[in-house]
């Protein structure tokens, strides 16, 4: 066993610095130590590395000379170093070869819903945090919405501490905005923000903020901590009984229809009223072409307005809802052609600040029902590189340094998750930081099955889908959380232990305890020699 | 989805000279004698026949006066089993579920209407019954309260001698504590044969079919479809205009939240015919540039043109949502009075899916007046389940019991003790001039 760690061989795409190069990553005592040029020399003049780059990307862009000017552009400990300085300084270090993959900071997702406490029977912490490893995640923003409500210390420092008894992501808890959601009487910003959770984002997730004056009060207030207000932007009284997107194929399906304008109504006045007392507005799961208008517009007068996408609504149309399969059912529901491909426009300028899951998993029972009868939410953290993956970077759209950004830096600038993805303190992959990273394939394709979910819900529309890109390993503070597709067992709360064979990535590859263990199949487990 | 729907009975009276065709009561009209000629690929001149049984009602003769004089076996069809040749077994595929008209084409809504010609005068009379679908059951899965349609679907089966079971649950099952799946798999580990299934929730019957492997059929779900009310209404609109190609047919009222409407659209566009809807805007569904049919405001101007006016029901809880102002204005501008029906043609018929609310979309007179269908359309309504039910339980399974034809005129004498039909006679019944 070694505490020192050397990602060999694989792509660096860290938007914190924007370095975009083949480098070796050396983790050491739960930081990144220090970037070497790749084992054998430049990268450049290195065949192997030339596979790595995916499809519209040229492969010689990929493994061009920006290898050469990374250390200088960004990285500074990276040295030029001749060969032999590099196994000095990886001396000892057990080398895992990531040869054609991608390397990245930890994925953060600002919209999880893990359901503790109160829907243990859906998903734990355990269970979605293993789901967030399992998708290259190290942060998950638990959303507020259990049972009883994150509207309160106790809850919020329960879901932030079991986060860390679990230990395969950081867990920062949302915190409602008003108390038991009941858009009446605003949550204690100011007690949440001061205990050990340090909540500093808040929302009602679910369930819109209909009362327009108590959405300017929690505003107002949220800017003595400079908090974020994140309202699920809906009208209530355009949607009553709403089960899909309002169109054609709600016409023509029989069922009470969903109408944008619903959704931009209620960002319209959100965007007003934040503007208005200079508060700091989050819009979650932004679905229709005209809500990415309404926000491109406000960014541009200056509004502190920051926005999110879901990997569903990049992908998903309403003509799916034909079937009635209720794993479709999904709040806001999956719109259309056009709005899929405006989302995807507004992802890449910036105007959608993050991918964020929405991950909302429900007991199959619940799912089981009738279309009308069946709950909203869908499974996303442990196929929402894929989908980016194969509908955007593969296709072309968005650049692989850009997409990463989105998952990482994009959901930062939003809220403070500190050490991740490039927010307070040092974070992405520099020397000093904590390693919070994550490690792609994204050639590899699969398809999705349910009994590789670690999530305990089975509620994912991709099941029986082929997606291309997945996470191959994922590190928490220099601790290996998923390795070779296999998450590490989790110690339940009764002492016994979570077996994760059977749920890896890599048919074949077993559980295992911790880092430094050995893997068959593809990544090399040598030690350099000193 | 199924071409080949037409073809199974001709091809049993290719194979076997004594089998009789079904009959329809416009045999006569170039339409019919075309639809026959296509469906029997194998038959020679000679033998192919419709077997137009004279007796059978026509269009000029109210339903169930035509052919009493014949007993039970006017109109039957006896197909011995195995009498089909090997060839039509292999070229035919049973209608497997009926859940939408969008699954249907239309040559399967017509041989559909078809088989409902040739069982209409069986559903008409109070004792008979034929034990085509004997020893099946039939389950009717109510998980919304319809008492109307239940009984149309029980008599169809009953009429067909299959059993029937009545499994009601009012709301989502779950809400008694099983789910939705466990009531499919219940029915199922019962062994029913088909579920007839009526829901407020549009797409479970669809959701169902997945669960199940028995034929699911349509009684209603949500706002969705109402696949057999479609098919009853057209059935009785082609029974007073003939063919329905060309003819405009008027929709009036909540489009909205009308199963009806979205099933009946479909079904009188695949038969060619023009629609033309007017409702309150509010009450229009969403997108209906997508339905394929002609949007007018003012119901007045659409009238003098219309072969067939069919008012819509208004529920009563759309009369508190804001859709429209007052029952009085909505009866004003949307409703079928004495003053609009004298706009329209003297031949064009009226019709509506009841229950009526006399007073709002339609005004007592003109319910009650002679150009209105409605009652026939009940009537109706039990043929052509029984239609539905046998050609998803027994139509066109290739070979064994279920290949039968629905009407056996052997069967038939057995079970209501009506003439035999013997060789002769069907032999004499199709030299009969079509």
């Amino acid at each position: 066993m070694s505490d020192r760690v050397l990602l060999a061989g694989g792509r660096v795409l860290d938007p914190t610095t924007g370095l975009d190069a083949h480098l070796d990553v050396l983790v050491a005592d739960g930081r990144v130590e220090r970037l070497l040029p790749p084992r054998g020399g430049a990268g450049a003049t290195n065949p192997d590395l030339a596979g790595g780059g995916p499809d519209g990307q040229g492969n010689a862009e990929a493994s061009d000379a920006r290898v050469g000017r990374a250390p200088d552009a960004a990285a500074g400990p990276v040295t030029n170093a001749g060969s032999s300085e590099v196994a000095h300084a990886a001396a000892g270090a057990e080398v895992v070869d990531v040869t054609g993959y991608w390397v990245t900071p930890g994925f953060v997702d600002l919209h999880t819903h893990l359901r503790e406490p109160g829907g243990e029977d859906a998903e734990d912490v355990a269970t979605g945090s293993a789901a967030g490893a399992a998708g290259g995640y190290t942060a998950l923003c638990a959303m507020a919405n259990t049972s009883p409500v994150c509207d309160a210390v106790p809850i919020a420092d329960m879901v932030w501490q079991r986060g860390r008894e679990v230990g395969l992501v950081d867990v920062f808890p949302v915190g409602s905005i008003t108390a038991g959601l009941e858009g009446r009487e605003l949550t204690p910003f100011g007690e949440l923000n001061a205990s050990a959770a340090r909540v500093d984002f808040f929302s009602d997730d679910g369930i819109p903020l209909a009362d327009a004056l108590v959405m300017r009060r929690a505003l107002q207030y949220a800017t003595a901590f400079d908090a974020v207000i994140c309202n699920h932007a809906e009208d209530p009284d355009l949607t009553a009984d709403a089960q899909m997107n309002e169109g054609a194929m709600s016409s023509v399906l029989g069922l009470a229809g969903w109408p944008h304008e619903a959704e931009e109504v209620m960002i319209a006045r959100d965007l007003i009223l934040a503007a208005g007392v200079g508060a700091r507005l989050h819009v979650p799961h932004v679905t229709t072409a005209g809500a990415v208008e309404l926000i491109r517009a406000a960014k541009a007068r200056g509004v502190r307005v920051t926005a999110e996408v879901t990997p569903h609504h990049l992908l998903l149309t309403d003509d799916l809802v034909s079937s009635y399969d209720p794993v479709l059912k999904v709040n806001p529901p999956v719109r259309t052609d056009r709005d899929v491909a405006a989302l995807r426009e507004a992802l890449v300028d910036g105007t959608l600040d993050a991918v964020a899951t929405d991950h909302a998993p429900h007991a199959p029972e619940l799912k089981d029902q009738e279309w009308e009868h069946a709950p909203c939410g869908m499974l996303g953290l442990e196929t929402a590189f894929g989908v980016v993956n194969t509908a955007l970077i593969r296709t072309g759209q968005l650049d692989p340094l850009t997409a990463v950004a989105r998952f990482t830096t994009g959901p930062a600038s939003v809220r403070d998750v500190e050490a991740h993805g490039g927010g307070r303190g040092a974070a992405g992959l520099v020397a000093g930081a904590p390693a919070n990273l994550a490690v792609f394939d994204p050639e590899h394709t699969w398809t999705v099955t349910a009994d590789q979910l670690h999530s305990r819900a089975r509620n994912s529309p991709y099941i029986g889908r082929e997606l291309t890109g997945r996470a191959v390993h994922t590190m928490l503070r220099g601790r290996f959380t998923l390795r070779d597709g296999v998450v590490r067992e989790v110690p339940e709360r009764d002492g016994s232990r979570r077996g994760a064979a059977g749920h890896g990535a890599f048919p074949g590859h077993r559980a295992f305890t911790g880092h430094g263990g050995t893997a068959a199949g593809r990544p090399v487990d040598t030690e350099v020699g000193a | 989805m199924n071409p080949a729907i037409g073809h199974e009975v001709a091809a049993g009276t290719a194979a076997n000279g004594s089998t009789e065709v079904p009959t329809q009561p416009r045999a006569a009209t170039p339409r019919t004698s075309a639809t026959q000629a296509v469906a029997s690929p194998e038959a020679g001149p000679g033998e192919r026949g419709p077997a137009s049984d004279v007796d059978t009602t026509d269009g000029a003769t109210r339903p169930g006066t035509g052919s009493g004089d014949r007993g039970p076996a006017s109109g039957g069809v006896a197909a011995g089993e195995g009498t089909r040749s090997q060839g039509a077994e292999a070229s035919f595929r049973r209608l497997p579920n009926l859940i939408s008209i969008e699954d249907l084409d239309a040559a399967q809504v017509r041989r559909i209407l078809d088989t409902t010609e040739q069982l209409l005068p069986i559903a008409q009379r109070e004792r008979n019954s034929v034990p085509t679908l004997r020893g099946k059951m039939v389950c009717n899965l109510f998980l919304e309260d319809s008492t109307r349609t239940r009984i149309s679907f029980e008599l169809a089966a009953k009429r067909l001698s299959a059993e029937v079971l009545n499994f009601s649950a009012k709301g989502s099952s779950v809400s008694k504590g099983e789910s939705f799946k466990d009531t499919a798999l219940t029915l199922d580990a019962m062994g029913v044969d088909c579920v007839v299934v009526r829901s407020g929730s549009s797409g479970a019957p669809l959701q169902l079919s997945r669960y199940l492997d028995v034929p699911i059929l349509n009684a209603g779900d949500g706002w969705h479809q109402h696949p057999t009310q479609a098919l009853l209404d057209v059935f009785t609109m082609r029974r007073h205009l003939g063919d329905m190609a060309g003819r405009r047919v008027v929709l009036v009222g909540d489009l909205l939240h009308s199963r009806v409407a979205r099933s009946e659209v479909q079904a009188l566009r695949l038969l060619g015919a023009r629609v033309t809807v007017v409702a309150p805007p509010t009450l229009l569904p969403p997108a209906i540039e997508g339905w394929d049919v002609e949007v007018a405001r003012d119901l007045d101007d659409v009238l003098p043109s219309a072969d067939v006016v069919y008012a819509l029901r208004v529920q009563r809880e759309r009369m508190h949502g804001a859709f429209f102002p007052s029952v009085r204005e909505y009866a004003r501008r949307w409703g079928l009075d004495g003053r609009r029906l004298r706009l329209m043609r003297d031949d064009a018929i009226v019709m509506h899916p009841g229950p009526m609310n006399r007073g709002v979309e339609i005004t007592g007179d003109v319910a009650d007046s002679d150009r209105a269908v409605i009652t026939e359309q009940v009537t109706n309504g039990i043929a052509v389940r029984m239609a539905c039910l046998y050609l998803l339980l027994a139509g066109g399974a290739a070979g064994g019991s279920s290949g039968q034809e629905p009407v056996s005129s052997g069967q038939q004498e057995r079970e209501s003790g009506g003439l035999p039909a013997d060789t002769s006679a069907s032999s004499a019944a199709q030299e009969v001039p079509r």
